[in-house]
């Protein structure tokens, strides 16, 4: 795993992002829905709510590698479209009995694009 | 599997060696004392071995009744399977009979010729049906006639499933109007056969209740279009290879293709007689549930007589377990079976019945208190002496039944106000009831499970009724104690029970029924999934496990005025395709009554060479299915095929199956495959609860297989066609129930788009036709949709023909993503399971 040196330095509960991986515009993700992009080897679901905030995930399902990113979400969870496995969006946790996904912090910048900064450690979600 | 014949002693490293523990007869009361004795340490002192009859593991034959009406699969009632039997230890020889005991030398003899020896013996047999005398009952060669059934085990249950589902079978006749009588009658109804129950007694059940109790029965069977004989008796089976009818004394014949004989049972104790163990009514057995006379034979469930009473329940038959493993073991050698009392908590027929003590006054002091409703199918009797309840009847309402059975149970002081025995008025709720029981109380008797087991369940976390019934198996019985289970539930949570989502609402996030929220969308004139869930939800919060169902509701209701949002839509949805376990989707073109052509043909397969699809396979549905394409591909796909969608994928309008129908077949009577293609250009993708699958068939001979679709038509002799709904053959087998038979083609189409409409406008999210065409019932559903009762008709077609002129091919979305990204990979670059290239 690649770390990124500033934020290792960073204390976890760090709110503020200084560098990351630019994804591109927000706008390629429809509120509601998620995208899948490849972030340094890894693959990584980044989500749009319907508030216009976002979340990231990893992508494969823990279950049985199932695209994250076609999943049913709502403010709180993520569905695998699957077997239906829940993840909680801000943790990864599965309130479902899988094993958890990965969680990463993940912002819009000022030109409205998305900035992802990982590594990320799990259950610290952007306020 | 060896047997301990063959097999020397195994023998603890430094322990005594382990006593040889036989136990004959798998059923409910053998496998449940085994498991009593291995609780208590049964694994260490005994090597354990079983013989049953049935080929099988230990099942739960109060399902039977499930079993018997589809309600339940056959593989799904088992207690005990295989499994269980390999890691306990335990030695089972299934589909074996033991003939004799040598109770001096201590061994069994069974009917494979092994001999096998034994320390400490158990009697388990139980009991078999009754087939009382009458004429014609057996073949000359000595076996029950072809189509008389007996209603006893799980072969007997497959057997009956099996001839009621040939087609030419309509006709039964039940003999019996006890538990058992009923329980088959309701269930060969839901087979769409005509039921007639033939019952001696006076009254039904009348082993459980009085007369007035017997005639509000009888009415909510006969609502259920059971008809019901009481006072006859069957004198005959008519019929010389197979069933035709049977004879009653002092009545005219019934005609019948078959005969279910349900007149009581007989304790199986043939084995006991034959080696000389005392027998009356059955095997007889003291408080220690020894057989009388004997050291190392033991005896439990509906073979035993204990004290003069013979038990036909599993509820004494798990305290008998208990006891007996008590004593078998030697961990409480004081422990001592009394006797049960009987009340018995019952759902018959889906009637709710308890029964305890007497039916009715004896003495001229005795209290009467009665409550009668018949229309409502609701009957209350309960009989006081001297302040104490000594007997109850309730009929299809089980609220204030665990009160009442605690008040029998112990004699409890009665409240001054008789009503408040039968009712809750405004004094202590119900909850106060469910408070009074003590903690050894069983509320579920199937399973055995205490008031005690479920309260610790829920402070255990399963704040969910259904949380607490699959971590106790209470309510997975006969599941006539649920309501009991919700209570003790919701007081031991104390108000912080957890909705149980999937009862009533028809969608979890949304707390209304599908009539309130149909209501309340068009009262507030909500058009979008967001709106909904920001209008109705609690805290205005959206719910995952509720957009698909939303999004479905909506479009139904609003066809064109629909404000579609893709994020509610479930991916298949999406991307109109189907996804698989790799992440790529199938594709599924459009292939109307499974007709083709040369061009439609070739054209597939130029796209299937094009995009090197790994696998082209004819579907079930009669079509074509190319699977792992990509979804990046897809839009690619669709515009090479430039077919419209098969709708393989949603909660949908699927296909019509046809047969070649009368233009080239030599039997075909009607254009069943014109019908077919009009149909599926008609209804072609409109949403519903559930997916809707039909066919068309050109002869009774149904080739198109309709009487297992959703909507399912045939042509019959003379120009006409029947209309079956509510058929299936996936995961449930039902037959459809014949809604009409008609002149007309057209009428065909009318009343497949009215029945569809009503299907969709009042069934359960995800509710298939077999499940919704019971519930309401098909009398009901031929009133509204082709008598017009409720005068909706017009309104029904016109809804309908909203929905059909609202459809838009969802390929065409080939041209112009709906959204950014539609079609853009979701797959991760690591390797994911592969679909094989064949
Ligand atoms: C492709 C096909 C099998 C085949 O190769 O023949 C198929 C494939 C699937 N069926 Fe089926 N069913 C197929 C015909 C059937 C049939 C027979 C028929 O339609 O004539 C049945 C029995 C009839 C019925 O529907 O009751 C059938 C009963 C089911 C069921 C059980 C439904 C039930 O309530 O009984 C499911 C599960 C479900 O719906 O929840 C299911 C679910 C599935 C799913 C969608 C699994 C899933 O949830 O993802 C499979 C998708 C494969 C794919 O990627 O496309 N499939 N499935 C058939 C497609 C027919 C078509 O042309 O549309
Ligand atoms: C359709 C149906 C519905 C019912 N509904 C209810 C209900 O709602 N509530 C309720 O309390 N009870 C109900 N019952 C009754 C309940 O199922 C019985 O009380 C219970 O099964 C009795 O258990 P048992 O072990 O004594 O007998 P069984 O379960 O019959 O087991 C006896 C077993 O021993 C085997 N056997 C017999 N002789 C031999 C031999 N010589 N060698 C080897 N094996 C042998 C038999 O094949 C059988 O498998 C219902 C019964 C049926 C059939
Ligand atoms: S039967 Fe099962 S495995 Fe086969 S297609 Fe249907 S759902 Fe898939
Ligand atoms: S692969 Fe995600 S739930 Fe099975």
């Amino acid at each position: 795993m690649s770390a990124d040196q500033t934020d290792a330095n960073q204390p976890s509960t760090e709110p503020v992002i200084t560098t990351g991986h630019i994804l591109g515009p927000v706008d390629q993700i429809p509120f509601g829905e998620g995208r899948a992009f490849g972030v340094d080897g890894e693959q990584v679901a980044v989500f749009r709510l319907r508030d216009g905030t976002l979340r990231a995930l990893s992508a494969v399902c823990p279950h049985r590698g199932g695209p994250i990113a076609d999943g049913t979400i709502d403010r709180e969870v993520v569905m695998c479209p699957l077997h239906q496995h829940a993840f909680s969006l801000e943790t990864g946790c599965s309130s479902t009995g899988a094993e958890p996904l990965r969680t990463y912090s993940v912002q819009e910048d000022a030109e409205r694009n998305i900035v992802l900064k990982y590594p990320h450690i799990r259950g610290n979600s952007l306020a | 599997m060896t047997s301990v014949l063959d097999r020397p002693q195994g023998r603890h490293a430094g322990a005594a060696p382990r006593r040889r523990l036989l136990v004959v007869g798998n059923g409910m009361a053998g496998a449940r004392a085994v498991e009593e004795i291995l609780a208590r340490g049964g694994a260490e002192q005994f090597t354990i071995t079983m013989f049953g009859d049935e080929p099988y593991g230990n099942y739960n034959r109060i399902m039977l009744s499930h079993v018997l009406s589809g309600e339940e699969s056959d593989a799904d009632i088992f207690l005990n399977a295989l499994p269980w039997y390999r890691e306990n230890s335990i030695t089972l020889h299934a589909g074996v009979r033991v003939d004799r005991i040598d109770k001096f030398t201590k061994h069994v003899f069974s009917n494979d010729g092994r001999v096998t020896p034994y320390d400490t013996l158990i009697i388990a047999t139980g009991s078999r049906s009754h087939m009382p005398p009458m004429d014609g009952l057996y073949t000359p060669g000595g076996s029950v006639k072809h189509g008389v059934f007996g209603f006893r085990t799980i072969d007997d249950t497959r057997k009956m499933v099996q001839h009621a589902q040939q087609e030419h079978h309509r006709r039964a006749v039940v003999i019996g109007g006890g538990l058992l009588g009923l329980e088959a009658a309701y269930g060969l109804k839901s087979h769409g056969i005509d039921v007639e129950v033939v019952h001696s007694g006076g009254h039904l059940m009348n082993a459980q209740m009085g007369p007035d109790g017997g005639a509000v029965l009888r009415r909510s069977v006969e609502a259920l279009g059971i008809r019901v004989h009481t006072s006859s008796r069957t004198t005959a089976v008519l019929g010389r290879d197979t069933v035709s009818g049977v004879s009653l004394r002092d009545r005219e014949d019934i005609a019948c293709d078959m005969v279910v004989v349900a007149a009581g049972i007989r304790p199986n104790v043939d084995v006991a007689v034959l080696s000389g163990l005392p027998v009356e009514r059955a095997i007889v057995v003291d408080d220690r549930l020894r057989v009388q006379d004997e050291d190392d034979i033991y005896a439990v469930g509906e073979c035993v007589q204990h004290r003069g009473e013979v038990y036909g329940l599993v509820a004494p038959l798990w305290e008998q377990a208990v006891v007996l493993a008590n004593h078998v073991t030697g961990v409480d050698t004081s422990s001592a079976y009394l006797g049960s009392r009987t009340a018995t908590k019952l759902k018959v027929a889906g009637v709710d019945v308890a029964s305890m003590g007497l039916h009715g006054p004896e003495f001229d002091t005795d209290e009467h208190i009665v409550f009668s409703e018949p229309s409502r199918g609701i009957f209350k009797s309960i009989v006081v002496r001297d302040n104490k309840m000594v007997g109850a009847t309730l009929l299809g309402d089980s609220r204030k039944v665990a009160y009442l059975t605690q008040a029998y149970d112990r004699g409890l002081p009665l409240p001054e106000e008789r009503i408040a025995l039968l009712f809750d008025v405004g004094g202590p709720g119900e909850a106060v009831g469910v408070a009074e029981l003590d903690d050894g109380a069983q509320v579920c008797n199937c399973n055995g499970v205490s008031k005690g087991a479920l309260v610790a369940a829920v402070k255990g976390g399963c704040t969910t009724v259904s949380g607490a019934m699959d971590a106790t198996r209470a309510g997975k019985g006969c599941g006539s104690c649920k309501l009991l289970v919700k209570q003790v539930v919701e007081w031991a949570a104390d108000g912080a029970v957890e909705e149980d989502p999937a009862a009533s609402y028809y969608v979890p996030g949304i707390p209304l029924d599908k009539p309130a929220l149909m209501a309340a969308i068009r009262k507030k004139g909500l058009r979008s999934v967001s709106q909904v869930f920001t209008a109705l939800a609690p805290g205005s919060a959206e719910d995952a496990k509720s957009k698909m169902g939303l999004a479905s509701l909506l479009k139904m209701m609003l066809a064109d005025q629909y404000i579609d949002e893709r994020d509610a839509r479930f991916i298949n949805d999406r991307v109109h395709a189907n996804i698989q376990r790799d992440g790529t989707f199938s594709v599924v073109p459009q292939m109307k009554g499974g007709v083709t052509s040369v061009q439609q043909l070739r054209r597939i397969a130029d796209v299937a060479e094009k995009h090197n699809v790994p696998l082209i396979k004819l579907t079930g549905g009669q079509r074509i299915d190319l699977l792992g394409i990509p979804k990046e591909d897809l839009p690619q796909v669709w515009a090479d095929l430039d077919m419209p969608s098969g709708y393989a994928y949603g909660k949908s309008f699927r296909t019509v199956k046809t047969c070649v129908g009368k233009d080239f077949c030599r039997y075909g009577t009607g254009d069943s495959t014109k019908l077919g293609i009009e149909i599926e250009s008609r209804f072609q993708g409109i949403e519903s609860p559930a997916k809707l699958k039909l066919a068309v068939s050109g002869c009774p001979r149904n080739c198109a297989e309709s009487l297992v679709k959703d909507v399912g038509v045939v042509a019959v002799e003379g120009g006409r066609w029947e209309l079956y709904v509510g058929g299936a053959a996936g995961a449930h087998i039902r037959k459809g129930d014949l809604l009409a038979t008609v002149d007309d083609p057209e009428e065909v189409k009318v009343l497949t788009g009215r029945f569809m409409q009503y299907y969709r406008e009042n069934a359960n999210w995800l509710e298939r036709t077999y499940s919704f065409v019971p519930r309401l019932g098909i009398e009901h559903l031929r009133a509204v949709i082709v008598d017009d009762s409720e005068g909706i008709a017009a309104t029904l077609d016109a809804a309908m023909q909203a929905s059909v002129d609202s459809y838009v091919d969802p390929w065409s979305e080939r041209d112009d993503p709906l959204t950014p990204g539609q079609f853009r990979t979701s797959l991760p670059l690591t390797v994911l399971p592969q679909v094989p290239v064949r």
